[in-house]
């Protein structure tokens, strides 16, 4: 059996394209992506039956000529799930389209609300996170220090906001 | 006998995902009757499996009469059926409590005449999953339960939801692809799909092919389990979905992907070439899991963080490739499926009971409700590993295997997996200070306060000590308020509240409800008895300790062997 350099050209090409179509944020894109991957793991799985060969039917041709009706019966399901999650991907973006009147991959709100809040301690009811004057009475002595702080702050950076949490020398009020 | 039912577990949800869906909106307590009854009568064929597999070891059974390298081979052994048990326990579990939460709100965000089919059908998945001889039969559960998920995670289609929704689907489908190609290639080298064959066959592979294929398969199942490099989809997606569907998905979905490489590493590819591999990536999965829990402040994004980390306790053990690591991982993933399910629905109970489940907004709910603060302590402290419960239990024998294996990288992971178990104590008694023992909230002047701040700027809200110029003098509440000391709280609690209401844009009306007292509504019975009947699930986890490590101790023996498995499927080969 002379091997076909065809095929593997045809998958490592719907491979290729295929990734690049995923990885963009168009929807739509995403989708022809998914079917190109589809399709050429489609074809992976045909070329794995070895040579082309007549049809597997009894009868018909000799269990020698016959191609391998394995390959041919696992791609026939894959083609039914692709086809199946194709359509409900459609239904995703259309109802996208519809909602927001983008069909892109969202941003993640939480993330960037997480990211947001890096500067900050994570456990917000820690008393030194607290502005002095909200301070309870038992935590006066850590006061000193941060009058301290905020002093330097004042010499170093007059007239910057000490609590302004995106200039670097608030993180060191916080310690 | 084990041969009738062997079948079933895949069966009887799909039939009754047929019927449910026939008798579908116009009957729906029928509906639901119908789709608990079918997951009662899977948990009684699940539990006589487990009885017959524990007696007699592996069957293997041919669907529809067809000789084994050619038809569908089902396979129940230990680890199998065990499997079942567990996922079929929970998801009544969920189910359960998924009624109880459409019959008291009759939720127009879970279209209840959808619900019930999809989730028979994602049970089927699971249950073929577990029970697939033939890799390809391995596939069509993936896919099955995969599909029923995406329909399940985008149900009623609200923008957060297809948000989450498309990330998930197309997640998924990259793994589903490369598991396929996977197959193909498999085939391609080795001439069968079925999975004993195979564990005969791959041996004589070269060593780079068998590479190829190994890491092919470990990347397309790590995928699903989310090992770390490929995680980071699972909290991106999980939270947004309703809290029965982010329980069940949580406790069942990754843990399929965990099954299948359990089967790969011991079945297919015994020779542990990747061990290394899966131990470094076992250690990133536990550390910037657990971290990432601690970072959070939302129940459920916390919750999912410590899912994907505890998934690294779990791939330690099966990269150990010892018995005792491998019953540790095993009687670990029966423990954190159980326990992570629970988790996820006190978190649904506590987003009922305070509207809301970020930390920031929720307090004073172990006052409002201790039932519910007893429902999530016990659980949480599970999850942690505090010792008498079943998460510690799983620790220990995973750290034992790993003590036991030697070596400096597992004795690094041993390290890590007590800090991860130390971190996710952190991240629980955060949840459990913040929303079940602090001061509830206080009046909603505080919040309609919050509410302008939020409005003023939402960026300089997000700093918890604000930007001053914003909010009132603090002067003004220590003359309001009795004592000094209180008023400071108050001053503070202020400003909470400003952060809370400040990360969402929310409007002023919504900012009144979330603090307000009235905003805690009582919870229905049906969902804190499923609730509490998980959790009395989990605890007694815990009492079977014993009998359980003895069946994944078989289990584990059973994997490392692979004759019992290899023989009960090729036994049919010879005599079909």
């Amino acid at each position: 059996m002379t091997p076909t350099v065809v095929l593997p050209v045809i998958i490592g090409g719907l491979y290729a394209a295929g990734v690049y179509l995923l990885l963009d944020r168009s929807l739509t894109r995403v989708l022809l992506g998914f079917l190109l991957l589809g399709n050429a793991t489609n074809l992976l799985l045909l070329s794995t039956g070895g040579a082309a060969g007549l049809a597997p039917i009894l009868g018909v041709a000799e269990p020698e000529e016959m191609s391998d009706p394995l390959p041919q019966a696992l791609i026939l399901t894959a083609i039914v799930i692709t086809f199946g999650i194709a359509a409900f991907l459609l239904a995703i973006i259309y109802r996208s389209w519809r909602l927001v009147r983008q069909e892109v991959v969202g941003v993640d709100e939480e993330d960037r609300r997480v990211a947001r809040r890096s500067g900050t301690d994570a456990d917000e009811m820690d008393p030194d996170d607290l502005a002095p004057e909200d301070r309870f009475p038992a935590h006066a002595d850590s006061l000193h220090t941060d009058r301290h702080v905020e002093e330097l702050l004042d010499r170093h950076y007059a007239g910057i906001p000490s609590d302004d949490v995106d200039l670097p020398p608030t993180q060191g009020r916080r310690r | 006998m084990i041969r009738v039912l062997t079948p079933l577990p895949v069966l009887l949800p799909l039939l009754g995902a047929a019927a449910a869906l026939l008798v579908g909106g116009r009957h729906p307590r029928t509906q639901r009757t119908l789709s608990i009854a079918v997951l009662a009568s899977v948990l009684t064929v699940s539990v006589l499996l487990l009885l017959l597999a524990h007696d007699e070891g592996a069957t293997a059974v041919s669907v529809g009469g067809w000789p084994v390298p050619l038809g569908i081979v089902l396979v129940v052994d230990r680890l199998s059926a065990l499997m079942l048990v567990v996922a079929t326990t929970v998801g009544l579990g969920v189910l359960v409590f998924a009624v109880g939460q459409g019959s008291a709100d009759g939720d127009e965000e879970t279209p209840i005449s959808i619900f019930h089919p999809t989730f028979l059908v994602l049970m089927a998945g699971v249950a073929n999953a577990f029970l697939a001889g033939d890799l390809f039969n391995l596939y069509v559960g993936f896919e099955i339960l995969l599909t029923a998920s995406y329909v399940l995670l985008t149900l009623g289609g609200s923008a957060p939801r297809i948000r989450a929704g498309v990330t998930y689907i197309v997640v998924s489908l990259l793994s589903s692809l490369l598991f396929l190609a996977a197959i193909a290639l498999i085939y391609a080298s080795t001439g069968t799909v079925n999975m004993a064959q195979l564990a005969g066959r791959l041996g004589d592979l070269p060593d780079g092919v068998q590479l190829l294929l190994h890491s092919l398969l470990l990347i397309a199942f790590s995928i699903k389990a989310a090992v770390f490099p490929l995680s980071a989809w699972l909290p991106d997606s999980y939270p947004t979905a309703p809290a029965p569907v982010t329980a069940v998905f949580a406790g069942l979905l990754t843990k399929v992907g965990v099954y299948a490489i359990i089967r790969t590493q011991t079945l297919l590819f015994p020779g542990g070439a990747l061990d290394q591999v899966l131990m470094w990536a076992a250690l990133a999965t536990m550390v910037v899991g657990i971290l990432g829990a601690v970072a959070q402040t939302d129940i459920r994004r916390i919750l999912s963080f410590t899912l994907v980390s505890h998934i690294g306790y779990m791939v330690f053990g099966i990269a150990l490739s010892t018995a005792a690591g491998l019953a540790g991982a095993i009687f670990y993933v029966v423990h954190h499926i159980a326990i992570q399910t629970t988790l996820f629905l006190v978190a649904g109970l506590i987003e009922r009971r305070g509207d809301s489940t970020a930390v920031d907004r929720l307090g004073g709910l172990a006052k409002a409700s201790p039932l519910l603060a007893v429902l999530f302590f016990v659980p949480a402290m599970n999850l942690a590993g505090i010792p008498p419960f079943s998460g510690f239990i799983g620790k220990l024998g995973l750290l034992e295997a790993g003590v036991a294996t030697g070596g400096w990288l597992p004795h690094v992971l041993v390290a890590a997996g007590v800090v991860t178990s130390l971190l996710t104590l952190v991240a629980v008694s955060r949840v459990w200070s913040r929303a079940f023992w602090r001061p509830p909230a206080q009046s909603p002047a505080a919040d309609t306060a919050g509410a302008a701040v939020a409005d003023a700027g939402p960026e300089t809200g997000a700093a918890p000590t604000g930007d001053g110029g914003d909010e009132e003098p603090p002067d003004e509440d220590v003359d309001a308020g009795p004592s000094p000391r209180t008023a400071a709280r108050r001053a503070a609690w202020e400003r909470h509240t400003a952060v809370a209401t400040a990360t969402t844009p929310a409007t002023d009306g919504l900012g009144e409800e979330v603090g307000s007292r009235r905003a805690l509504r009582p919870l229905p019975q049906v969902m804190v008895g499923a609730t509490a009947a998980m959790v009395v699930v989990t605890v007694s986890l815990t009492a079977l300790a014993g009998p359980l490590y003895g069946v994944t101790d078989q289990a584990a023996e059973d994997l490392l062997d692979r004759g019992p498995y290899v023989e009960a499927v090729l036994d049919d080969l010879v005599d079909p």
